[in-house]
């Protein structure tokens, strides 16, 4: 990925944060986009100038096509056509299904799914151009599982990996592989919120025993946008310590 | 640019971006039934077009765009003065 152009969406925080770092190791020029927490994203930016790269930041709402358009004219500008896309933002609003907000139910699915595709229509065209390019959409073992209090969350995941697939077969050719990375229980300000006993609950189900780093996710993405993974395109690799074992 | 020389310069386009022969590029020729073009293809060809010409050609356009005579005439009439 030596001097490829990355964008990594929702890369203020979290697993988006250690993707942004982890391609900056690689050799990636990093370009991150974040909805609402300035400082965060300031804070990514040091952490890849850190390790060597160069990094921009742009702030928009990847639910948004006035903000995809303005993000991915913004990436260009300053290190040109993104060859690497990471689609990561993410968003949840939990709540049981008899309960559930139609306003809880769109918000999740607008910026998980609806981001996702725009920001993937977004790119193709340029990577069709140059022949080459690495999509990959950050989905969940919540997608593959389902999880009681996240239908929202799960239908937009699993939805990702619909995509995935319709987008590999579609651009598979033309040298662009896409693939979804699906993360379990990685440790995060979203997992950090959760109480002692549904941690406890949530190891039970986890056969490595404890909660994923978000490092351990960001290597997995690094591996899938080089060189070497050409011939890898439309799957879903789990990494989970072993919740879904397919 | 006069409308030959567009024709020629599209058959030569075409022919690099499908693969097919520039003699089977004839002005009747449609790109998906004749020339075996898929959407994405279609989509590539536009976009070489756009290119050569220094154009935009919005999609709801592209979309009109079938047969390569079609598209000489939308370069022709659009191309910049």
């Amino acid at each position: 990925m030596e001097g490829r152009v990355a964008l990594v969406t929702g890369g203020g925080r979290g697993i988006g944060r250690a993707i942004a770092v982890r391609l900056a190791r690689g050799g990636a020029k990093v370009a991150v986009s974040y909805r609402a927490n300035d400082e965060a994203a300031e804070e990514t930016a040091r952490l890849v100038r850190e390790a060597g790269a160069e990094c921009e930041t742009f702030k928009g709402d990847v639910a948004s096509s006035e903000d995809v358009d303005a993000l991915f004219a913004g990436v260009k500008e300053a290190f040109g056509p993104v060859e690497i896309l990471v689609n990561n933002a993410g968003t949840t609003r939990d709540n049981i299904m008899l309960r559930m907000k139609d306003a809880e139910f769109d918000e999740v699915l607008q910026t998980n799914l609806k981001g996702t595709y725009l920001c993937t229509r977004a790119v193709l065209r340029g990577m069709v151009r140059a022949r080459w390019g690495r999509i990959v959409n950050v989905s969940s073992v919540v997608g593959l599982l389902g999880n009681a209090g996240q239908a929202n969350y799960a239908a937009s995941k699993a939805g990702i990996i619909g995509m995935t697939k319709s987008v590999a077969r579609e651009v598979a050719n033309r040298g662009i592989t896409a693939n979804a990375v699906a993360p379990g229980y990685v440790e995060t300000e979203l997992t950090g919120a959760l109480s002692e006993e549904i941690k406890e609950r949530i190891l039970g189900q986890v056969p490595v025993g404890r909660f994923g780093e978000p490092e351990e996710i960001a290597e997995v993405v690094a591996f899938l946008v080089g060189d070497g993974a050409a011939y890898i395109t439309g799957q879903t690799i789990t990494v989970d310590g072993g919740m879904v074992m397919q | 640019m006069g409308r030959d020389e567009i024709l020629e310069k599209i058959k030569e386009i075409t022919a690099d971006r499908l693969g097919v022969d520039e003699g089977d590029v004839t002005p009747e020729a449609s790109f998906r039934e004749d020339l075996e073009a898929d959407s994405l293809d279609l989509v590539e060809l536009i976009m070489e077009l756009e290119e050569q010409f220094g154009m935009e050609i919005p999609d709801e356009e592209a979309e009109k765009i079938t047969t390569v005579e079609q598209a000489v005439d939308y370069v022709t009439e659009h191309q910049a003065a």
